[in-house]
């Protein structure tokens, strides 16, 4: 990992919600562009640790957030740091397609606007946004009709599309495929391993198939600790700990 | 006896269903056949004529419309606001929990007690006089936990993937509230209020210390005057009129009109209700 550019890093993390510690210690580098999978049964933390790096835990009560996580050197937790700046470099697909209540049109157009993009270039910036994720051809021609029409593949697509138009640095995905048939799944897949080369991307994944798929590296976490990480072939055919080879080879999860 | 028990379980479903629709048929019907006749262009466009005898009700009609947009002006930015602060804003802690109970119990508070709150409050103690306007703030005060527990009630059906979408791509809080939670609230939020005002419209015992008056010499208007509403020009009619059985038609014709203006006010509720439905899926 030595010659890699370090894009995101979790340093010593420890988080609470209230008592119960839910991470402990996480130690990870995330190298720029290059999937990062993280798996792990459920409940051990590696949506909590997703969610961390773009804030998302900042509305809730009681949490409590220990160490460092840096973008770019910078610390996010910083006192200085705008969290919607940091919420627009950092983008966040997430576990169940969340389109606004609005057109597919103004899906896209909506985060543009309260990013003060100005009116004359979003046209162009949708409209490659939209190819970018493979969906133009499917909603070229109906770009007015309300989002929650579209077919659960297609749902997420656009929220990908929503998330690539405003330029991220990362890419949080959480398990995005989870509520998809295997043909959406695919096409996702595809869209992922193209999206790398220009963005850096993070994805909590339960499907063993799916991180062999599309990660470079693949992070293993059992009870809000990691317990190894590597390269994904490493880590799905030569484990060193006993738990991991367990939990990817299907014998608990 | 088993193949007899689910024709008892929906014999009885039917029975209940049929004897609630029946009822209202009734209750439509005694009020049509008995109204219709009073109903006609000159009941609705005039004053009334010879100790109520005569002529229309056009000031009950003027009085319960100003004082119903009165109410609104009142009730619906402070309970939408007050709304949007419980559900969106404040923790969760044994403080919100009781404000939220007591909104609650409020709303089961018998509304002459209101009335009676309005004329201390309003009539005396703020020196507004039994008028429009106090009668309108006290029906304001009824309204309050109606509108805050139906507008909470629609902000809650948003689920928090909503909310957190319009904050991944760097909407503040008060921008995703603005732009996606309240958009996507308002069919329920409107809803709400709106079959809150036509409850209020109804209302007689909170208006009746605070401004309403049996008869004025004018089709109202000015809000520091005492006005005339329907629901209390009939309760008029009905029992203190000296001569009960000439004003009869009258009396209906009024109900007729009451349950109209309802009926409006809630066939706007049902249409915001529909449209959105049809936007949505």
């Amino acid at each position: 990992m030595t010659d890699e550019f370090i894009k995101l890093s979790a340093q010593s993390v420890n988080l609470w919600f209230g008592s119960k510690q839910v991470l402990k210690n996480i130690n990870i580098d995330f190298p720029q562009n290059q999937v990062t999978a993280l798996i792990g049964p459920s409940g051990c933390g590696k949506s909590t640790l997703l969610r961390s790096f773009n804030r998302m835990h900042d509305l809730l009560p009681d949490v409590k957030i220990e160490g460092k996580l840096m973008l770019d050197q910078q610390d996010l937790y910083e006192k200085n740091i705008s969290v919607t700046q940091l919420r627009r470099r950092v983008g966040m697909v997430f576990q169940k397609a969340n389109p606004f209540p609005k057109s597919i049109y103004e899906n896209i157009n909506y985060g543009l606007k309260i990013n003060d993009i100005p009116k004359g270039d979003r046209d162009q910036i949708i409209e490659k946004a939209l190819k970018e994720s493979y969906i133009w051809d499917e909603v070229k021609d109906e770009l007015q009709k309300p989002a929650t029409r579209l077919s659960g593949g297609q749902q997420q697509r656009l929220c990908i599309a929503r998330t690539v138009a405003l330029r991220p640095e990362v890419i949080l995905m959480d398990e995005p495929c989870s509520a998809l048939d295997p043909l959406s799944t695919l096409k996702i897949e595809e869209l992922i391993t193209k999206l790398k080369k220009d963005y850096t991307i993070i994805i909590v994944t339960h499907n063993m198939q799916q991180a062999q798929r599309v990660a470079d590296k693949t992070v293993f976490m059992y009870l809000g600790e990691v317990i190894e990480m590597g390269d994904t072939q490493e880590i799905f055919n030569n484990p060193t700990n006993e738990l991991t080879g367990n939990y990817v080879k299907g014998r608990f999860g | 006896m088993k193949k007899l028990t689910p024709f008892i379980e929906w014999g009885t479903l039917l029975f209940c269903t049929g004897t609630v629709c029946f009822y209202l048929f009734v209750i439509l019907f005694d009020l049509i056949s008995k109204g219709a006749p009073s109903i006609s262009w000159e009941f609705i466009s005039t004053q009334p004529r010879a100790g109520m005898t005569m002529g229309g009700i056009l000031p009950a009609i003027t009085g319960t419309v100003l004082l119903t947009i009165i109410t609104a002006i009142v009730s619906v930015p402070f309970g939408i606001s007050c709304a949007i602060y419980l559900n969106e804003y404040a923790v969760d802690s044994w403080l919100t929990r009781i404000i939220r109970a007591c909104i609650r119990n409020l709303s089961g508070v018998p509304s002459i007690i209101y009335g009676l709150f309005g004329l201390a409050l309003f009539v005396q103690g703020l020196h507004m006089g039994t008028s429009l306007v106090s009668a309108g703030f006290t029906l304001g005060l009824l309204s309050l936990p109606y509108i805050i527990t139906t507008t909470e009630e629609a902000l809650r059906r948003i689920p928090a993937s909503t909310r957190e979408a319009a904050l991944a791509v760097g909407a503040t809080q008060f921008e995703s509230i603005r732009d996606v939670v309240i958009p996507a609230a308002l069919p329920g939020i409107l809803t709400g209020v709106v079959l809150t005002l036509s409850r209020a419209a109804g209302e007689t015992a909170p208006i009746m210390f605070t401004g309403v008056a049996f008869y004025i010499n004018s089709p109202a208007g000015n809000i520091n005057q005492e006005f005339m509403s329907l629901p209390y020009h009939l309760y008029m009619l009905a029992t203190q009129h000296q001569s009960i059985d000439v004003v009869r038609p009258l009396a209906y014709g009024t109900a007729l009109v009451l349950i109209m203006v309802v009926f409006i006010l809630n066939l706007t509720a049902f249409y915001i209700r529909y449209k959105h439905s049809k936007n949505d899926r």
